[in-house]
């Protein structure tokens, strides 16, 4: 599974292949040229050995050696930076862009059963762990290793012996890496679910906080709150606390290595093996090789996070999509509006029966109108028409063509639907009733939206057709963001409708309103409507009633109450 | 940020400690350069292995005793954040809780939350590198010109020079960057955004075709991002490149100059060595201190959104009475205005109804009309701009709160349930309610059934948000939990929405039939759910347009006669 995820990776970043090998290259010849810059600088020291004996023609061409060299490794470093940089952020790029057209074409079925937060951590923040992490931990890697062979080589170039010492103790501070990071990711487990769980509780009341106040229930909540703080401090400072032991252990053993070169150097010093300026060599190089160990271990575990991270993306961006349209679809259909349902079965839990052995016949312009008790499954038959879910059985045509036989794109287009949930986007009211459809003039839109009654509330927001709606339309009443919803569908009236609860919140004398447009709109139009409110769908040619996803009864208002069913009892509750 | 510093008060002791070990671990390393010194000068130049063996052993000394300083500061920084966090979030919870519904209106569920969980991690991340770090750096930075100072004079100037260029160079990249990680992290939002909306409102996208349009403006929005990341990137990729460039730089110059002075005779070998391992120890450090003031720089800017959370007093004053008096005039609503904050025109205009004791009294009206705002005056919600609300022959304004909101069952539009047990929920209504007490309000809310329906009855956990309920499950719920405490006054906010005409009926008839009645407000929009109450106020647009029966209003108003007939259409004579 990991190493699928690591190919897959790959396979991103493979497209800068070209950068990735320059990168390479770069972290070579810095790693090596900086393990470079102590031995000059060894050399110039040795070359200071007394008053009076210095040997000023040799240190300063060493000096100006080494100061060429710095600068050549500054600019190396910085182009690899950037390098790396680039790579990371596009391949961030790639990987979102992706994803995000994926989202476009996932079923419902999937879509419906994942929480909107669980898509946008895929596509923001893991995308971001899993690059950060991976890229740019892959370029630590690197550079570590490299460093370290070649600080082993140049050690045991310089003197056998004490590379030994600084081999044999070096896995030490390792070893004690390895410890805490153990020790450590345990106790950060604990602590992240300690606080995911203070996060849902403080989530779930300062999110309903009315209903807290209405019930006065603040005490209780802030006693349920301290145990969970109590317990995330106490995990909080554990995990803290042995996390941060790293840096200090590490530094520990780094400064024993760091005695022992003092010791076994000073002693080739004084043999007359070494210089002082090789012993210099050798204590900045005790002090820089430990380095490359202690974060290829922290390199590791970031690593492991990351590749958690990027699978969670790959699953997202390998979900099976929509199964593609038909290749021989008719183009740029425009309907008349009959539809026909055959046969139709259908069920969101293939255990559970829903729809079975519909049969519909609508002609054009016929309104239909479909109710029922809560949860009865009057919005599946609008999922089956548009198409966000296909039939298990049986077939659903308009104007003769298997609706499996169009594009998506040209059946839903000559639909015009207003659900009962209403969604607006962060914008203005001129975007969120054109959604980017362009094409219309400003009296096009004030007509629409006079037609949905719209336009006196519009009018006087802040700014009118330019007042930005946060995300959800958080300023607006629910009643007058459902009139922004049916302006959109006024602006450009496809052949069919679906009205889908479209009044629910809208009072009733505004509903008479609109009803009137809708009634003007629907006129020659096939319409599919839902609603509780039963005077609104009186005047229907067909009423389905539906109940525990079952279409129970079927005909006109007045053979359904002569009936004395299910529908006569629904109607007459209403008189209270 | 500074008044948040008082939480750390039960921490002074850790506070204060937690630096002081640290700055002993980095005295003691900046002996370590002096020993090795003396090592080149005393043993090598004289041959002397017992010398050096002992200075060894004193280096060995240091660094233990170095990591037993800095374990210890480690573990108080821990503890004095991990505190001072918990702390934080106390009093965050707790003035959040108090808030007013204005308040919260204005400052929004999100920032509240965001301010609980994000700011106060990056508030205790900061104060527990701060102690760990915020005096070490420098310490050790100064500390090793001062060391160079006390080695020769004139050597240590170079160090002078070269902090000075390296705090130059580190600040200005800082100083340009910090404000455009910003501009990412909003760049990043509105991507986060357009993800939340094209899952939210993918029914709609599809419906309208939408999908390549999205795609079109998602990857504008990605690729500006990311040429906006690599725009900065650019400058901080200089940061290390600049800070090696510039120490090694005076490493070369150091040792230039050190000649000079050693052939001069008035400097050692061993000495110049100890010189180009302090310039090392610098370069260290000054990295680690450049990381600490991002991460600080954060944490302030948190922590000063946090103290703007913690100050907000609520702009609600409470009163101090708890008796009530049960007068036969409940509720009086004398010429009451009000207005949100932030209008310009009134919610609710001259309101003038006296509501006796367990009448039953139906509030419709449209959209807007002001219905929810009458009844928000009840618990004491908001506050009347003008006019009084008068409870038991009393202003409201006299009551405590939450005495007051005891006496009222509350079911709001909204029908929100909450993690834990049914049982939990409906004790919400009544902390001690008995499994009887629970039943009688479930059967009464028409919910016995849903109860009966799930595993377990009451003990059936109910998922974050209700996600396991029906809309009218919940609503049903809802009703029970406001009933269990046998209300004096009861506040249906347009609760019957997801219930069936059958439902609703029923519902009334039982709330009807309870051996106290409540006074009861029944808000709604349809006339039929209250048709048979005592009295009907009838809203528009924030203004009376008439009180009183059925029967009355269809003779004298006309808006109520509109929104009778145009839904008895016809047959509206039954």
């Amino acid at each position: 599974m990991k190493k699928n995820t690591l190919k897959k990776v790959l396979r991103y970043a493979g497209k800068y292949h070209f950068l990735i090998a320059l990168s390479m290259v770069l972290a070579v010849v810095t790693a090596l040229l900086s393990l470079y810059v102590p031995i000059l600088a060894g050399n110039a020291i040795d070359r200071i050995t007394g008053t009076g004996k210095v040997d000023f023609a040799s240190l300063t061409a060493t000096v100006l050696k080494m100061a060429v060299i710095v600068m050549f490794i500054a600019l190396c470093q910085w182009v690899m930076n950037r390098t790396n940089n680039k790579i990371t952020y596009s391949v961030v790029r790639d990987v979102r862009e992706e994803a995000f057209s994926r989202l476009q074409n996932l079923p419902f079925n999937y879509l419906d059963n994942k929480p909107t937060g669980e898509i946008v951590s895929r596509l923001i923040s893991d995308v971001d762990m899993f690059a950060d992490g991976l890229l740019m931990g892959f370029g630590q890697l690197f550079t570590g290793i490299v460093t370290i062979v070649g600080t082993l080589v140049f050690m045991f170039y310089l003197n056998f012996g004490i590379a030994i010492v600084v081999v044999v103790l070096t896995p030490l501070s390792l070893l004690v890496a390895r410890f805490v990071a153990t020790r450590s990711f345990k106790l950060f487990k604990e602590q992240s679910e300690a606080r995911s769980d203070q996060t849902a509780f403080v989530d779930e009341m300062i999110g309903n906080l009315s209903v807290v106040k209405a019930f006065a229930h603040e005490d209780e909540n802030l006693e349920i709150f301290d145990d969970i703080n109590d317990r995330l401090e106490k995990t909080s400072v554990m995990a803290t606390f042995v996390s941060s032991l790293t840096n200090p252990s590490t530094r520990f053993i780094n400064n024993i290595v760091y005695a022992a070169v003092a010791l076994f150097g000073a002693f080739a010093c004084i043999a007359g093996g070494m210089s002082v300026g090789g012993l210099t060599i050798f204590l900045s190089y005790a002090n820089q090789y430990t380095k490359p160990f202690n974060e290829i271990s922290g390199v590791v575990t970031e690593l492991q996070n990351a590749l958690a991270c990027a699978e969670r993306v790959f699953q997202l961006i390998e979900e099976q999509p929509e199964e593609p349209d038909f290749e021989g679809a008719p183009k740029e259909l425009v309907a008349k509006g009959d539809v026909a349902v055959s046969d139709v079965s259908f069920s969101y839990d293939k255990s559970k029966k829903l729809i079975e052995d519909l049969n519909l016949d609508i002609k054009k312009g016929q309104r239909v109108a479909i109710v029922g008790p809560t949860g009865s499954g009057k919005t599946t038959l609008i999922n089956l028409l548009m198409r966000f879910y296909d039939t298990d059985k049986g077939s659903i045509s308009i104007d003769g063509y298997d609706i499996r036989k169009l594009r998506r794109s040209d059946l839903r287009a000559n639909f015009g639907m207003v659900l009962q949930e209403t969604w607006l986007r962060s914008g203005t009211v001129r975007d969120n009733i054109t959604l980017g459809r362009e094409g219309f003039s400003d009296e096009e839109i004030i007509e629409a939206a006079k037609a949905a009654h719209a336009h006196s509330f519009i009018k006087r927001l802040p700014k009118g057709y330019d007042t930005l709606i946060t995300e959800n339309g958080g300023n607006l009443s629910q009643g007058q963001k459902q009139l922004l919803c049916i302006t959109r569908v006024m602006l450009h009236i496809p052949p069919m409708l679906i009205l889908d609860e479209a009044t629910s919140s809208i009072d009733t004398r505004t509903e008479i309103r609109i009803q009137k447009a809708f009634n003007r709109m629907m006129q020659g139009r096939t319409s599919f409507i839902v609603a509780h409110r039963l005077s609104t769908i009186r005047e229907a040619d067909i009423i389905l009633v539906m109940k525990d996803g079952h279409i129970i009864e079927q005909g006109d208002h007045d053979t359904l109450l002569a009936k004395k069913g299910f529908y006569h009892e629904l109607y007459t509750s209403q008189w209270g | 940020m500074k008044k948040l510093l008082v939480f750390l008060k039960d921490y002074r002791k850790e506070s204060i400690l937690g630096p002081l070990f640290k700055l002993m671990e980095a005295s003691f390393e900046l002996f370590v350069p002096l020993v090795i010194a003396s090592m080149i000068d005393v043993g090598i130049a004289g041959g002397d292995r017992g010398y050096v063996i002992r200075m060894c052993l004193v280096l060995l000394l240091l660094c233990l005793v170095g990591f037993i300083c800095a374990v210890t500061a480690q573990f108080f920084a821990a503890r004095a954040a991990a505190g001072f966090a918990k702390k934080v979030k106390r009093a965050l919870f707790e003035n959040i809780q108090k808030l007013s519904y204005s308040d919260m209106d204005s400052i929004g569920t999100s920032a509240m939350i965001t301010r609980m969980t994000s700011d106060v991690n990056q508030v205790q991340q900061g104060v527990n590198l701060t102690i760990r770090l915020l005096l070490r750096s420098p310490f050790v930075v100064f500390g090793a010109m001062v060391m160079a100072f006390t080695i020769n004079t004139r050597m240590a100037l170079i160090f002078l020079v070269t902090i000075i260029l390296l705090f130059l160079v580190v600040g200005l990249i800082m100083r340009w960057s910090i404000p455009r990680y910003g501009m990412i992290q909003s760049h990043l939002d509105k991507l986060l955004g357009l993800t939340r909306e094209n899952h939210t409102g993918v029914r709609v996208i599809r419906a309208f075709g939408l999908e390549e349009k999205e795609k079109e403006n998602f990857n504008g929005q990605n690729n500006s991002l990311t040429s906006l990341q690599n725009h900065v990137g650019t400058i901080t990729a200089l940061m290390n490149p600049a800070t090696y460039a510039i120490l090694n730089l005076a490493v070369a110059f150091l040792i230039y100059r050190g000649a000079l002075r050693v052939n001069a005779g008035d400097l050692t070998q061993g000495q110049v060595v100890a010189l180009y391992n302090y310039m090392s120890q610098i370069l260290v450090e000054l990295i680690k201190f450049a990381n600490l003031i991002i991460t600080v720089t954060r944490a302030i800017a948190s922590g000063n959104r946090i103290e703007e959370m913690l100050e907000l007093k609520s702009s609600m004053e409470n009163g101090s009475v708890k008796e009530f008096d049960k007068t036969p005039d409940h509720i009086v609503f004398s010429h009451v205005f009000m207005r949100y904050a932030g209008d310009s025109e009134d919610s609710l205009e001259d309101l003038d109804v006296t509501v006796r004791r367990g009448e039953r009294i139906g509030v419709i009206g449209g959209t807007g009309s002001g219905k929810t705002t009458l009844i928000n005056l009840i618990p004491r919600f908001y506050d009347a701009r003008q006019g009084e609300v008068i409870l038991d022959g009393r202003n409201i304004r006299e009551y405590d709160l939450e005495n007051l909101r005891e006496r009222i069952g509350i079911v709001p539009q909204k029908a929100v349930l909450f993690h834990g047990t049914i049982r939990d929920n409906i004790r919400w209504g009544k902390n001690d309610a008995t499994d009887d007490e629970i039943n009688r309000a479930l059967e009464i809310a028409q919910a016995k059934e849903i109860v009966e329906g799930k595993a377990g009855g009451l003990d059936h956990m109910v998922a974050q948000g209700g996600k396991n309920f029906s809309g009218g499950q919940k609503q049903r719920l809802t009703i029970a939990r406001a009933l269990v405490r046998k209300p004096e006054i009861l506040i249906l906010d347009d609760s019957a929405s997801a219930l069936d005409y059958l439902t609703d009926k029923k519902l009334r008839e039982a709330i009807a039939a309870m051996d106290n009645p409540p006074t009861t407000f029944i808000v709604s929009q349809r006339a039929s759910s209250v048709l048979n109450c005592d009295k009907i106020i009838v809203l528009e647009d924030g203004k009376v347009m008439g009180i009183g029966t059925n029967e009355q209003l269809l003779e004298s108003c006309d808006t109520y006669k509109e929104i009778y007939d145009s839904q008895y259409r016809k047959e509206g004579a039954v």
